[in-house]
Formats: C-alpha cells, structure tokens, sequence
C-alpha cells in the first residue's frame, strides 16, 4: 500500500524503439554492462533494476513521440541484448509491472478497473478486516485478562441474551451489504464489453508457453516463451539480460498492446487449462480448452508488465511468463506494421463502426482504428465447443447487451 | 441397544458413576486379544484410536512434505528437487521431471492433510470416541460397517503414497480435467482417483454411521436440543459428507473413464466441457472444507465452555449457525471458479452467498467470546490452543471475506494470499482444534496426564511457527505470487525465506508435541475421572479415564 505513490513516477519514461536507429542504441547499451554482469547470479536484489532504470531519462520524451520511425530490428539480431522481432525495447519500470522485494501491498494498477479494485480493496476491505481482527483480539484480551480466575473466581451462569445475539448477526449483515454494494458494481464495471473498435488480443496457452493471435491486425501471430538465464542456454542463443526483465518473467517476444485504448483479450486453450494474468491491469481469466473466454480492459499508461501463468498446467507451470509492452497508439501501430500486419481499415477500409458509443469511446485513439468492424474471425477458428459471450460479440454488435 | 426401556437409567451425577462402576467389574472391561481388538475391531473407542494413530502418521508424511517444499522455496531458483526426483523410477529424465515432482508434492501435501490427515482425526478420531459418549451410547449403531470405513482408509493412503513411484500425480488435489485427463498419462492418476473412491466410500459409510448414531442412540431425555456441540457439530458433517461425498465420486469416476475408456466427459474434442469438472469438484470441495472445520468448531465449544467454568453461551444459535454453515455451504461453490469464465450474474450471486456464510461464523465467534465473558477462566493447555484458534480463525475468515469478492478474484485467484488464507482456517483453524481437542481428551483417551508445561510451550511456538509460515503469504500474494510454482521471481525471496525459518520453528514445537505425548504416555501422572472440573459438564466426564471397554451398560439420563 505505500507503493501508491509510485505509479505516478514516470512510467512512460524508457519507451524507445528497439529499431530506432543507432542513435538510441548506445542508450540502452549503456545500462547492459552493467546490469548482464549481475544477470548470472541470478538473484539479483530487487533494486537492480534501477541499473536499467539508470538509462531511462535519455528517451523519456518517446513516450510523447509517436514519430519515432519504426525500422524493423534485423541489424539487431546478433544481439542477444536486444529484441530480435523489431518490437519497442522498453524496460521495466521498478515497482510497475512487476512484483517488488519486501513491499506489503497490491501491484500499482494501470487500467481503470484495476485502480477501482484496488481502492476496493485498500479503502474499503482491508481496513474492514483490520478492524474486525482487531475488534476480536481486543475483546479476546479483555476477556482473559479481565475473566481470569484470579480475578473473577466465581464464574456467572448467564448463556443467553437474546438483544446482543439479534446485535451481533444482524450487525455482520448490514456491514455485508455495505461490502457487496461496491463489489457488485465492481462486478458490473469489469463486466462492460468492449466496444467494436478495441484491439482484440488473443491469447492461447500451450504446455509451457503463450501463443498470441490479433485477428484484427492481418491476423499476427506470436509465440512467446521464457528467456532463459545466461548458464542455462547454448553460446550463441539468446538469453534474458536486465533489460529484457526479471529471471522467470522475461520472454523472448513480448506483445504489444496501444494505451488509452480498448483492449478486448479473448483466451482459450489447446492442450490443459492455463490462465492468463498480468497484477498490474488487475486481469486474470483462465485460458480453457475449446472455449473461448472475453473480458476487457485499458491500459492507461505505457510502460511493461509482466505476468504469469496462473492455473497449473504441468511441469513447466512456474516457466510461462507473459509480457505485455503498452506503447502509444501510433507505436502500436507500427508495430503491426513491421510484424507484417495491417491496422483495420488501413488496408481495406469499411464502413465505420455500427455502434456510435463504441466509436466515440475511442475517439481520443487510434484513428484508423474507428472503422474496425472486421469480424473476429480467428477468435473461433479453433473449433470452441462451449461459447460464452466472447463468441457472440462477432461483429460487435450485441455489445450492448450482456 | 434395544432394551433401552428395560434398564432403569440412572441419573448423571455421581450416583450415576457409582452404578457405573459396579458393571466395570463384570464385563464392561472383558477386552479381546490383540488381533481381534486391533484389526477386527468393533468398539467405537479403539477404531477412534486406530483413526488418531492414522491420522497422527499421515500428519507426520505430510507435514514432511509441506517441510520439502519450503525448503525448496526457500531461495528462487531450483534448489533440492532434481536430487530427490533422482531418488524415484524416472530421475534421469531431466529438468521437467524435477519439476513433475514438484506437483507431485503440492498435490499429495494436499490430499494427505484433507483426507488422511484432518477428516481422519476430526470425524474418525473424536467423533467416534466421544459422540458416543457424548450422547450417551454404548457404542456406534453399526460397529462393523465403523471398522470398513477405517480399514478402507488403509488402501486408500497405500495407493496415494505409491503413486509417486510409478510417475506422480500432479495435477493439484483438485485434479482439474483436462491436466488430469490427457494431460498425465500413466498410471499414478488413476491411482491417485481410486484412492480418492476409497477415502470417499469410507466417509460416506462413516457418515451413515453418525448420522444413524446420533438420530437413534441419544440417552434418555437427551433431545436434540440438549444434544453437546461437539455431537451436533458431527451431525452436521456427516450430512455434509453424505451429500456432497457422492458428487466427488461421480466426477472422479468420469475422469477415470476419460482416461481409460474414451469418454469424453471433460473434453470439448468429444463435446465434453473441462469446466464442468470444476463444478462438480468444487459442489464437493466448498462443503469438504467445512467438514473439515465444523468438528474443530464443537471441539473449541466444549473448551471454552470448561475452562471458563459457564454454560455455552447462546447453545441453540451456536448449533443452527453450523446448520446454516453446513446449508449455505452447498450454495457457494463457483467462488472457487470466479476466474474461469463464468457470467456476471453468476459471479454476483456466488459473491453475495459466499459473504452469507460470514454471518453463522460471526454468531460462533462472538459467541465464544460471550462464553467467556463473566466466566472464570483457567488458561490450560486446550484451552490456549481454543482462545488461539477463534482469533487465527478470525483472520483466516476475514481473508475469505476479502476474497469472496469476486471482483477481487481477478487479481487474487490462485496467488498466495489464497493460500494464505486457506492455510489460516485449516493449519491454524482446523489444526488448532485438533491440538486442542488432544489435549483436551488425552487425559480421558490415555487415562495419563499431559505434562502442562511442555503443551504450553508446544502452543507458543507453534503459535509463532505457524503464524511466521503464513503471514507473509498474504504479502506475497498481495504482490501477485502464483501459486503450485518450484521457482518464482526474486522480487518473492524476501517473504520465502521468512516462510521457510516459520516452518522451522513450527516443525521444532512439533518436536515438543511428540516428545510430551511419548512421555505423557509413559511416566503421565493418572488423570482421574474429570481433571478438568466442574465446567466439564459432557458425559464422557462421568465415565473412568481410560473409560470402560463398554460403556453405558446402563444408560444415563438427561434431565
């Protein structure tokens, strides 16, 4: 809880391109000596990161650029520092994103719902439990050190009294109600559907990694597994540095989602069941095979979160981590782009979307993405048996509804 | 049991124990042989022994489990578990068989402490010593169905402990399809499942046997109203057990048949769903976890009532809250699954339920707390145990209160603070109760005293040990740690190790427990009929400790 002021630290600070050119590259170069030389010990102390952080100042002004030209990353690729796919390399931000060594508290939120929740549960329901326990354990105190036998020999005979039994059952429930109110409508806010224009984000589990769809966007794919530690790989093979994050959350290609838009993240399966989790937007939905889950979120601000799979899957359970890059939406934009995608409506532009809420909700994004009425074609294309709501929103318009 | 009306019975009291006495001399205390007291046997008394002994060494396997694994998690990083994997069949088969191992451990520490270790010493360990008693039976109604339902537990542990070596089930307890399914292969699963069938048939024919017991074999005079907690709290379970036990089976039995017969129960290949495992698992597994609770909630009514030397206070709210524990118990379900896709309207009626059951466990704390209050309290052994498990089990439900939310189970599902809190109602609820109980009941079960500074110090450190374990969890899941992980970010060292040194200190008071009960056992000075006063007011209290091989040959009666 004392990490609540943190979240307004820069945490667009460090937003660059990894393709940007040379002129950025000694930037990030410069954090690395130091920080790959900590990076086989393996247990680096939770500021660590700070080597990284060390470096963000420099670009701090990408995050308001969306200029920044994306050049796909091939002059990279012998360097295992960097990002071989042409994604944005951004580093983690302490404290965002990710878990923190020795801090009592939840993850700072970036999504509207997750900073709901969050004040749900820090405002209203820790201190609500704090003083119940306390209420107990005062009057456990009281009891033993007033009704001890020294100082009450004689014990009185009474066992009813039926004004303080109405008292202490219908006090709980009306200090429920007050509970449920704002959980039902949290309920309710994370509940409400994307709108059509929102980027939809497909994530499948595999034993042991997460395979990425965004149908929307000249149906990209990415595969996305475990950076493994320095000593674990062969020479030459790419292996997780500082910069690509903490041991056990890094990945090798990260995704990338635009901020300040709707975010649709449909998950299924194709082998066990996973589950699909990032603290920091305050998501968590289980990937289950033949069936496709849906829920939503918006990512405020730009910056990297990592996740992990949260439903034990086998083995290799603790070993698929997810990572999720939040750029502006003109970098998301190129992004798609250089993965040899399309954005909606870039390439063959159809009429704009049926729902007006949906397209004035976004009306603050992506431009080209207003007209997104493309339906979700490859949300279903793995033969779901079971449709929950996801499988209705097809062509966005039963949003509404729900 | 027949001629009931034939005896004249005696009142309680004192006159009661003096008449008692004279049948002790006959025949009430002709015992059989070896063999046939040990292993063909019918006597509520020495089968509750025979499940206490069971349950004690089923504690000890997977509390030693639960020691591997902090080890392990110790330090990020795997650290022990490639070397024990090369100690079973398989070992040389690289990094993910370790990591199988793993699971392996999380799922048998699971499954040995719910249903070999914690229902074994609740239900079949004092249930069946003391509801007899309690209610004022000479025995259970059926003592020969009694002796099955112990003995099936003895295959049923075999089977799980084997598992391990031909492969390992690690699916979690809760064998979630489709991991359970295609996803083990091998034969430890199906071990695994039969083991669960057996344990499940022994609680189902225990159940029956309680139910009948107390529904038919109350004392003269003793109603339902006047019937102890303890044995209401028995009651309760034994429904819970009958009803929701059957449901366990047939989703087991589904899986077996998807693994070996083709079926298609769980698999959307076949038109099967995975999530309707997960319904059927948890209308079992929500009431599970209150069977596993509400003995330890009579338990804790019996000892504080004593040592306070005062009535219960509000007896009949006390037994109508473990009715609506046990009720709404069976309507709450789906809050294990407020991640797996279910509709908003579904997750707003499974928050609202869940958050009922606060109410019936509020009533049961505050009315501990009544009981105590004007009382005059002597602070023995059980009754520290008692005082610390309504406060532990306070804070392990306010955290079920928190994630009752199911807006709250985006973020918490299946992190620590999950664990944590259902460690607080089990290892320090549950637990708890269990030691208290001991205590409590040692004296009458051995018919030897405790040494009283040795269960103190046992209290203060496994207070310590365990709380030391736990809290950070909380922490850990606050900061998104998931659960069943061997390696886990370095960000979660810091509250690990914490962990890890809390086990220690809990596994050293485990230590003192063993070393008062072999010593109590051995040079324990006699206990006499009730060391405990005038505020042991149940039955047994009135019989000799050890009681008599058959008790009740004239039956008592309740005024």
């Amino acid at each position: 809880m004392r990490m609540m002021g943190l979240k307004t630290i820069l945490a667009a600070a460090g937003l660059m391109l990894a393709g940007a050119g040379t002129a950025q590259a000694p930037a990030a170069n410069s954090a690395t000596p130091v920080a790959s030389t900590a990076a086989p010990a393996g247990k680096a102390p939770a500021g660590q990161a700070n080597a990284v952080a060390s470096a963000q100042p420099a670009p701090a002004d990408a995050a308001g650029s969306p200029a920044a030209s994306p050049t796909p990353a091939l002059d990279h690729s012998g360097d295992p520092r960097l990002a071989l796919d042409g994604a944005p390399q951004m580093t983690a931000t302490p404290r965002i994103g990710q878990p923190t060594d020795g801090v009592i508290g939840l993850q700072p939120q970036v999504t509207k719902n997750g900073e709901r929740a969050h004040n749900f549960h820090n405002k209203i329901l820790f201190p609500v439990i704090t003083a119940i326990c306390l209420l107990v354990l005062a009057l456990l105190v009281w009891v033993v050190i007033r009704f001890r036998a020294a100082a009450n020999p004689v014990p009185s005979r009474t066992s009813h009294n039926t004004a303080i039994e109405i008292v202490w059952t219908l006090g709980p429930v009306f200090a429920l109600l007050l509970l449920a109110i704002p959980s039902i409508g949290l309920l309710q806010a994370q509940f409400k559907p994307a709108p059509a224009n929102a980027v939809t984000l497909k994530a499948i589990g595999n034993q042991w990694y997460w395979s990425y769809q965004y149908p929307d966007h000249g149906g990209i794919e990415i595969t996305s597994n475990l950076l493994k530690e320095r000593e674990q790989v062969a020479a030459g093979e790419r292996f997780r540095t500082d910069a690509d994050g903490p041991r056990l959350l890094a990945v090798d290609n990260r995704i990338v989602l635009p901020v300040g838009v709707p975010i649709r993240l449909l998950t299924t399966a194709n082998d066990v069941i996973h589950s699909w989790a990032i603290p920091a937007f305050w998501i968590k939905l289980d990937a289950v095979p033949g069936r496709i889950n849906e829920t939503s979120f918006t990512i405020e601000k730009p910056g990297l979160y990592f996740g992990q799979c949260s439903e034990l899957c086998g083995a290799r359970h603790a070993y698929m981590p997810i990572a999720v890059e939040a750029v502006p939406p003109a970098q998301f934009a190129a992004w798609i782009r250089a993965k040899g995608g399309s954005m909606p409506g870039a390439a063959a532009p159809t009429t704009t979307a049926k729902d007006p809420k949906a397209g004035s909700d976004a009306a603050e994004n992506i431009a080209a993405a207003e007209n997104d009425t493309a339906p979700v074609e490859n949300a279903t294309a793995i033969a779901p048996a079971t449709n929950q709501s996801a499988t209705n929103n097809r062509t966005g318009a039963g949003n509404a509804g729900l | 049991m027949t001629d009931t009306a034939l005896h004249p019975a005696a009142p309680i009291g004192s006159q009661f124990e003096a008449h008692h006495g004279d049948h002790a001399h006959h025949d009430a205390d002709h015992k059989p042989a070896f063999f046939a007291r040990w292993f063909m046997s019918t006597n509520h008394k020495d089968i509750g022994t025979l499940y206490l002994i069971f349950a004690i060494v089923a504690g000890i396997i997977g509390g030693a489990i639960s020691g591997l694994m902090r080890a392990e998690l110790a330090h990020p990083g795997i650290q022990y578990l490639t070397t024990w994997a090369s100690f079973l069949p398989g070992g040389e088969q690289g990094l993910d068989h370790s990591l199988h191992l793993w699971n392996v451990l999380v799922t048998a520490h699971g499954l040995i402490m719910v249903f070999f270790m914690v229902m074994p010493a609740m239900v079949g360990g004092f249930g069946n010593w003391f509801v007899p008693l309690m209610i004022g039976a000479p025995d259970m109604a059926f003592p020969r169905l009694n002796n099955i339902s112990f003995w099936l537990l003895i295959p049923a542990f075999t089977l799980l402990l084997a598992s391990p070596f031909f492969g390992g089930a690690g699916t979690g307890w809760t064998v979630y399809a489709p991991l359970s399914t295609y996803g083990e292969p091998g034969p430890s699963v199906d071990m695994a499942i039969l083991s669960l069938h057996l344990a499940g048939a022994s609680s189902i024919l225990g159940a029956i046997n309680f139910i009948t017991t107390i529904f038919n074999m109350r004392a003269p005079g003793m109603t339902l109203h006047k019937m102890p907690l303890f044995a209401w709290a028995v009651l309760v379970t034994a429904f819970l057990l009958l009803l929701s036990l059957p449901v366990l089976a047939a989703a087991i039995t589904m899986l077996l048949t998807d693994r070996n017969f083709g079926t298609t129960f769980f698999d959307p290949a076949g038109g099967g769903d995975p999530i309707l495992y997960q319904h059927l698992f948890w209308f079992f597994g929500h009431p599970e976890v209150y069977i596993m609770i509400l003995p330890g909630f009579g338990i804790v009514s019996h000892i504080i009532s004593t040592f306070s030397r005062k009535p219960i206070f509000g007896y009949l709210g006390m037994a109508y809250a473990m009715v609506a524990i046990g009720v709404v118990g069976f309507v709450v379900w789906a809050h294990h699954m407020f991640v797996t896709g279910l509709s908003v309207n579904v997750k707003m009626y499974f928050t609202a339920a869940t958050m009922v059951i606060a109410v019936p466990t509020g009533i049961k704390i505050f009315s501990w707390i009544a009981t105590m209050w004007g009382g005059s309290l002597r602070f023995k052994t059980p009754m520290v145990w008692a005082i610390g498990f309504i406060f532990m089990f306070t804070v392990g439900g306010v955290t079920g209160v928190v994630l009752a939310n199911g807006g709250i189970d985006d973020y918490m599902q299946d992190t620590y603070y999950v664990v944590a809190h259902f460690h607080y109602v089990l290892s320090l609820g549950a637990v708890f109760s269990l030691f208290a109980g001991f205590y409590y009941w040692f004296p009458k079960m051995s018919g030897k005293m405790y040494n009283e500074l040795l269960g103190q110090l046992h209290f203060w450190v496994f207070f310590v040990g365990v709380n030391v374990l736990f809290f950070p969890m909380h922490f850990l899941g606050l900061q998104g740690m998931p659960r069943r992980y061997p390696d886990y970010p370095d960000a979660f060292e810091s509250f690990n190790v914490l962990a890890t040194h809390g086990y220690e200190i809990m596994a050293f008071s485990m230590a003192i427990f063993f070393v008062n009960v072999i010593w109590s056992m051995l040079a324990g000075k006699p206990a006499g009929d009730n060391p405990w006063g005038e505020g042991a007011t149940t039955l047994e209290w009135t019989l000799s400790s050890p009681p008599p091989y058959h008790q009740f040959e004239t039956l008592p009666r309740i005024d």
